[in-house]
């Protein structure tokens, strides 16, 4: 093989061309393999809300159902629980809920619509545990002022009876309010919150 | 036998098989001192072919799906012939592969295995045990337990502290919107196929590799700058048979050690097979305490032991950034390394005061790994981590100031 007679630059660009027009080839096959991979229609048709009733719910105490998979919370607080929130204010992350972790309705510090009604998905935000209800207010291997909330066992995690976070600990932001209204006394709607028959 | 010697001419005239034997086995010149630590590489192979074997016999009964994952792992255990055997050697076949790996891995620190010529077979060694984490991880979501469930649940999650693309990757590996049937298929698949095809593929290179510059050995010396007459290294010997034989008597206490395991203690003390594992997943309970299997804890308590926000970056980011870093720093150990001497037999206090205070923060992180978190243990984890990336990142000071012994131009037992 000599050189003698080989336009070497026109085989470089040849070869140059072929391998980028190639190359941008592999690039659009890979889509399909790639977005095969992302959820299916039927997945994503699957997060329809669903009606929880909380009429038989005593105070202090909580209920879960599943929505899109996911556990959501349902909470009565009492009036102390609900007294003690405020109180809690300079020991978390977000007291005033100003990271979109909630609908506008429930941007307070009660973060419900109903004041004694918290409604929660019940999924840590830090790796997505979920956490244990511990609503007793007394002192906790974790936290000796304990004064009621959500205690998160796998990275330590905790959060107030609105579901803030707490300083000093992995979870960044307070856990979230899903969508919600009420249908009825003690019925609830998960997942929509459209005007038709919100409170 | 002249039939077999035709038949052998015959097929070595088309296929370089007694060339291949030669160069791998019979002709390959290791070190003639090889010791104790050098068995595990070996075994990591045995483990494999374990491994593949069980894993093929498991797919036969074994239903990827959300809704009969659980009850026919039940089915295996209790209805298919010798269906615990075959699933108990594949359990504890997990946590030997790791118990052999880290030994390996632990060789190639004490004699210096990872540096020049051999930083590729170092590399691929690495990128072995990073698809072998995978595999593991995977494999761990298929008997769809509680712990399988949200261990995978948390692992995913990671993904998701990646600033900007983080919720999308995770929402891709899941493949819905939390873990569900579609995310056990895909691990499945990635389970049985993908990862075991790179993980075989990777070991035929680290393995190659390894043959091109040839074995270290415990005096850190290379045997092919003494060679005799014929180009033999005088130091070396052929591993074929001499170290076949001496890697069966290996594989034979290799394999009593596994068997007492499999047969009379499967569930490792909850550290091979979590308790929470014979529940079924619930995807509305996490249980009270989980932590991951054991040869992920170390990893997994320097993930914890970030509790601080840095400027913008969230401690959970850091975390996970650290946990990874923990891992990726391995890969450049060959350069941090400037030591003269190779093996911790010629260096100096300094290296070994550090390697020591290195497997003794492995071990402590290890264990509070599977702890949970309160205050003095969150300390303790986070000196933990400082010593284990001390270990690595100071590396190119101490090595160098270390006052090393001279090393013997050839090997000395």
């Amino acid at each position: 093989m000599s050189g003698e007679g080989v336009d070497t630059s026109k085989r470089r660009f040849l070869t140059a061309a072929a391998t980028v027009v190639g190359g941008v080839g592999a690039v659009f096959t890979a889509v399909p393999f790639v977005s095969s991979m992302m959820p299916s229609e039927r997945a994503k048709a699957a997060g329809a809300p669903v009606e929880a009733d909380f009429s038989k719910l005593e105070l202090g105490q909580m209920i879960r159902v599943e929505w899109r998979g996911k556990p959501v919370w349902m909470v009565k607080r009492s009036e102390e629980m609900l007294a003690a929130l405020p109180k809690l204010n300079d020991r978390l992350r977000d007291p005033d809920s100003v990271e979109a972790q909630q609908p506008e309705y429930a941007q307070n510090t009660h973060r419900s619509i109903k004041e004694e009604m918290l409604v929660l998905v019940g999924i840590c935000t830090h790796l997505g545990c979920s956490p244990s209800f511990a609503p007793e207010a007394q002192p906790q291997p974790y936290d000796s002022e304990w004064k009621g909330g959500f205690f998160c066992p796998c990275h330590g995690s905790r959060f107030d009876l609105s579901g803030r976070v707490f300083l000093g600990v992995p979870a960044p932001l307070n856990l979230e309010v899903p969508p919600h209204k009420y249908i009825g006394n003690s019925l609830l709607l998960i997942g929509d919150d459209s005007n038709e028959g919100a409170t | 036998m002249n039939m077999l010697v035709s038949m052998r001419d015959w097929v070595d005239a088309r296929f370089p098989l007694t060339k291949m034997w030669d160069e791998h086995l019979a002709k390959y010149y290791a070190p003639k001192n090889f010791n104790f630590w050098y068995f595990f590489g070996s075994l990591a192979l045995l483990v494999l072919v374990i491994q593949i074997v069980t894993g093929i016999v498991l797919t036969m009964n074994y239903k990827p799906d959300a809704g009969a994952a659980f009850a026919s792992v039940e089915y295996i255990m209790r209805d298919v012939n010798w269906g615990w055997l075959i699933r108990y050697m594949h359990s504890t076949g997990a946590s030997a592969f790791f118990v052999v790996v880290y030994l390996h891995m632990f060789r190639a620190l004490l004699y210096g295995s990872y540096r020049g010529p051999r930083e590729l077979l170092w590399i691929f060694g690495m990128l072995i045990f990073l698809c072998l984490m995978a595999e593991a991880f995977f494999g761990y979501l298929l008997p769809w337990g509680q712990m399988s469930y949200w261990g995978a649940q948390v692992i995913i999650s990671l993904f998701g502290a990646i600033p900007v693309i983080g919720d999308d990757l995770s929402l891709w590996i899941r493949g819905d919107y939390v873990i569900a049937d579609a995310t056990l298929n895909r691990f499945f698949a990635f389970h049985v196929i993908a990862v075991p095809l790179a993980l075989i593929m990777l070991v035929v290179v680290h393995i190659l590799a390894l043959h091109e510059v040839g074995s270290n050995n415990p005096d850190g010396v290379e045997i092919k700058k003494v060679k005799d007459e014929n180009g033999i290294p005088k130091d070396g010997i052929p591993f074929h048979p001499y170290y076949t034989v001496k890697d069966i008597v290996g594989v034979v206490v290799f394999l009593i050690f596994f068997s007492i395991v499999v047969f009379f203690i499967p569930a490792g003390g909850g550290y091979f097979l979590e308790g929470p594992n014979f529940e079924p997943a619930n995807p509305l309970k996490t249980p009270e305490h989980i932590a991951p299997v054991w040869y992920f804890t170390p990893f997994y308590a320097i993930l914890r032991a970030v509790t601080i926000d840095i400027g913008p970056l969230s401690a959970k980011f850091l975390g996970v950034l650290l946990m990874g870093a923990s891992v990726v720093i391995l890969f450049f150990l060959p350069w941090l390394d400037r030591s003269p001497a190779k093996s911790i037999r010629y260096r100096g206090p300094i290296f070994k005061f550090m390697l020591m205070l290195f497997v003794i923060s492995f071990f402590v992180l290890g264990w509070l790994g599977t702890q949970s978190t309160t205050g003095p243990k969150i300390v303790m984890a986070q000196i933990g981590t400082a010593v284990y990336f001390a270990f690595f990142l100071l590396m190119p000071i101490y090595s160098k100031l270390d006052s090393s012994k001279p090393v013997p131009e050839r090997v000395t037992s």
